[in-house]
């Protein structure tokens, strides 16, 4: 056990410093001048070169990348996130302030997503050739060949623009005060965000779980209960849902680098202030510290994510559990 | 769902059928059947026991034929085909006797044994008459009994489900909602204890799971799922894979009390030996049909048996020196030819 925990953890550590690495490599690869990006090009160019020099000292231009990289570690390691010079606001303090609204979106997604997936995905694959199996097959496909943002244009057509049921964007009505803002306010301006998650989402698990249940229900085992009379919803309850809770696990997250993934686009369309418009910002910008802080984030999630598959994996599969055991 | 509704899918073919079924069921109750006589085509064994002057279960004409696609032809401009894995094939089981249908590997045996049970992938025309216990059976019916009047042993223990406890899934589901289904499930409780007591298997077996049973648990623990709902007739399909002839007869003895019992089994296997040892009748199968069904003491001597491959397969015995007279060994073989991969070995 000690030893698992051990393991685990040198493993996310390593998952850390090569994110970290990648970001900063990236970032010093980038064509964007992080001063012109931000001052912009006419006030570059009516610049004094000695404010462009010390602008350039506070972006950290010229600095050599290995220097960059070590000093913004030797500051991590003590806690320190570092400064983000877009938002002029500690680096810890931006991502705290967006993950509320991007991790709500995110779990309304993920949930949404796996509970209606796994159910379009069991029926398809339990009814497998019928015209239900048509309809989910033919809306996955659908779903899964079109890009997220054009579905989240599409959706702000109809839903904002043309039926005017939601709002066009943000997080809360524009104009409002923060404190007058009720939590139905928040619910209206999410609810079309979530949604376009949601449905792009859906797409993926409930073709996955159609294939598994399939798998399953073609299993010798489910051929003997078949044999021993049962119907296929008795074996379907008994059998197949007990075998899918395992593929159903690693699938949902899995699920959560998807929706990590497509809530940067989704953001960006519905001007949804979170994690995902922050880091577009950032990498736009040149803000290196940001954009490794929310890459650090997300990164850890994803980990946290599988590390809960795997533990989860051992506490439901008896072949883990009881390795080795009673013969 | 499986189409079980295939098996009388066309109209005219269900009034045909069922103008035959009539036919054929009247001439067979004419028929005596005393034992140890040939009808039907076939020759009885001294347990073969005809139970209300019918047999336990009989095949007539049994057809399973598949549409698919030509796999010679380039793949866009493929025609549909129909493979017929089984041409009217007839077989009967009579109570207290061990039936043995033996053929090569991959010929087709296991569509047998599925047609029998009713169950049909969904691109299969099955056709043909079915009796269990003097009825006519169409597919429904065979839904019916399913598992209760014919019962199958399968081939491994990847039948069972591997994230279920063995005790609860020889249980199986209790019927019945409410009180009636709590009493179902404590009688199915019930019995599969004594189940498993009858056939030597600890009571610790019942909270295991199939990947902790060894190979003899998990045969015993196959055999008391098929035994569960007290059936007439058991189906099984190679029972005893990779195990040597002795430990094989052996584990056959179970077979041979549910037999004696006044039970029938319908033993699938490619082990002429094991057949030879265990059954009281054979069928030999080949290219899709039952070219011979004969008491098992008619082995004693190729003059004895009626067909050319039957006497082939005699010669390409172990202790008949594997004779390739007529190239035996090479006809067994081919029976395999027309393969659909549809077994494991």
């Amino acid at each position: 056990m000690a030893k698992y925990i051990l393991h685990n953890a040198l493993r996310f550590l390593l998952l850390m410093v090569a994110v970290s690495v990648v970001v900063f490599t990236l970032v010093s690869l980038s064509p964007v001048d992080p001063v012109q990006a931000n001052v912009g090009q006419a006030a570059l160019l009516s610049m004094s070169p000695e404010k462009r020099a010390q602008l350039d000292a506070y972006w950290g231009v010229g600095t050599p990348l290995p220097e960059r990289y070590l000093s913004w570690a030797s500051a991590l390691v003590q806690g320190d996130m570092g400064t983000s010079l877009r938002y002029n606001a500690p680096v810890a303090q931006v991502i705290a302030a967006r993950a509320a609204n991007s991790l709500a979106l995110m779990a309304i997604a993920w949930v949404a997503s796996g509970v209606i997936g796994f159910l379009l995905g069991v029926l398809a694959g339990v009814r497998r050739g019928s015209l239900v199996d048509k309809l989910v097959k033919s809306y996955c496909f659908v779903l899964a060949a079109s890009p997220t943002f054009w579905i989240g244009l599409l959706f702000l057509m109809v839903f904002a623009v043309g039926l005017g049921w939601f709002p066009l964007g943000f997080s809360v009505p524009v104009g409002k005060a923060a404190a007058d803002v009720t939590l139905l306010d928040a619910l209206h301006h999410i609810a079309l965000p979530a949604i376009t998650l949601s449905v792009v989402g859906v797409a993926n698990v409930a073709l996955h779980t159609r294939e598994k249940t399939i798998d399953v229900m073609e299993s010798d085992y489910v051929r003997f209960a078949r044999a021993r009379g049962m119907t296929a919803w008795q074996v379907a309850r008994r059998h197949g849902l007990r075998n899918l809770v395992l593929p159903a696990i690693t699938l949902q997250f899995a699920q959560i680098s998807e929706i990590f993934g497509g809530s940067v686009l989704v953001e960006q369309v519905f001007s949804y202030p979170g994690l995902g418009q922050a880091a577009v910002t950032a990498g736009l910008g040149g803000d290196v510290a940001l954009l490794a802080g929310i890459a650090l984030v997300s990164a850890a999630l994803v980990f946290g994510g599988n590390l809960a598959a795997n533990v989860l994996y051992g506490v439901v599969d008896p072949r883990m559990r009881r390795r080795g055991g009673a013969r | 769902m499986v189409r079980e509704e295939k098996m009388t899918h066309r109209e005219d073919a269900r009034a045909r059928h069922e103008d035959a079924a009539h036919r054929a069921r009247a001439h067979h109750e004419q028929t005596r059947h005393e034992d140890a006589q040939a009808h039907h085509h076939h020759t009885h064994a001294p347990a073969s026991r005809h139970a209300h002057g019918h047999h336990l279960l009989q095949v007539e004409d049994l057809t399973v034929a598949f549409r698919m696609y030509d796999a010679d032809e380039p793949y866009l401009t493929a025609r549909q085909r129909e493979a017929r894995p089984i041409e009217r094939l007839s077989i009967s089981v009579h109570a207290g006797e061990i039936v043995a249908v033996v053929g090569a590997s991959g010929s087709g045996k296991s569509l047998l044994a599925d047609a029998v049970m009713g169950l049909f992938e969904p691109n299969a025309t099955v056709m043909g008459r079915i009796w269990f216990d003097g009825e006519p059976m169409d597919a429904a019916a065979l839904a019916r009994v399913r598992g209760r009047g014919i019962a199958l042993v399968p081939q491994s223990v990847a039948s069972l489900d591997p994230l279920m406890k063995v005790g609860a899934f020889v249980r199986g589901a209790a019927c019945g909602c409410g009180r009636a289904r709590r009493e179902d499930a404590a009688r199915r409780t019930r019995r599969q204890r004594e189940l498993f007591a009858r056939y030597g298997l600890a009571p610790e077996v019942e909270d295991l799971y199939p990947h902790e049973l060894s190979g003899g648990m998990a045969r015993r623990v196959l055999l008391c799922c098929a035994l569960m709902d007290a059936p007439r007739v058991i189906v099984a399909d190679e029972p005893t894979p990779g195990l040597d002839l002795e430990l094989a007869v052996r584990a056959m003895d179970d077979f041979r009390a549910f037999a004696d019992a006044g039970g029938g089994v319908m033993l699938i296997t490619h082990d002429i030996e094991l057949a030879l040892r265990v059954a009281d009748r054979v069928a030999v199968f080949r290219d899709g049909t039952v070219v011979e069904e004969t008491a098992v003491t008619n082995f004693a001597a190729p003059e004895l048996l009626e067909h050319p491959f039957s006497r082939a397969l005699w010669h390409a015995l172990p202790e008949h020196g594997f004779a390739a007279g007529a190239g035996a060994g090479s006809a067994y073989a081919s029976a395999g030819a027309p393969s659909r991969g549809g077994e494991a070995l």
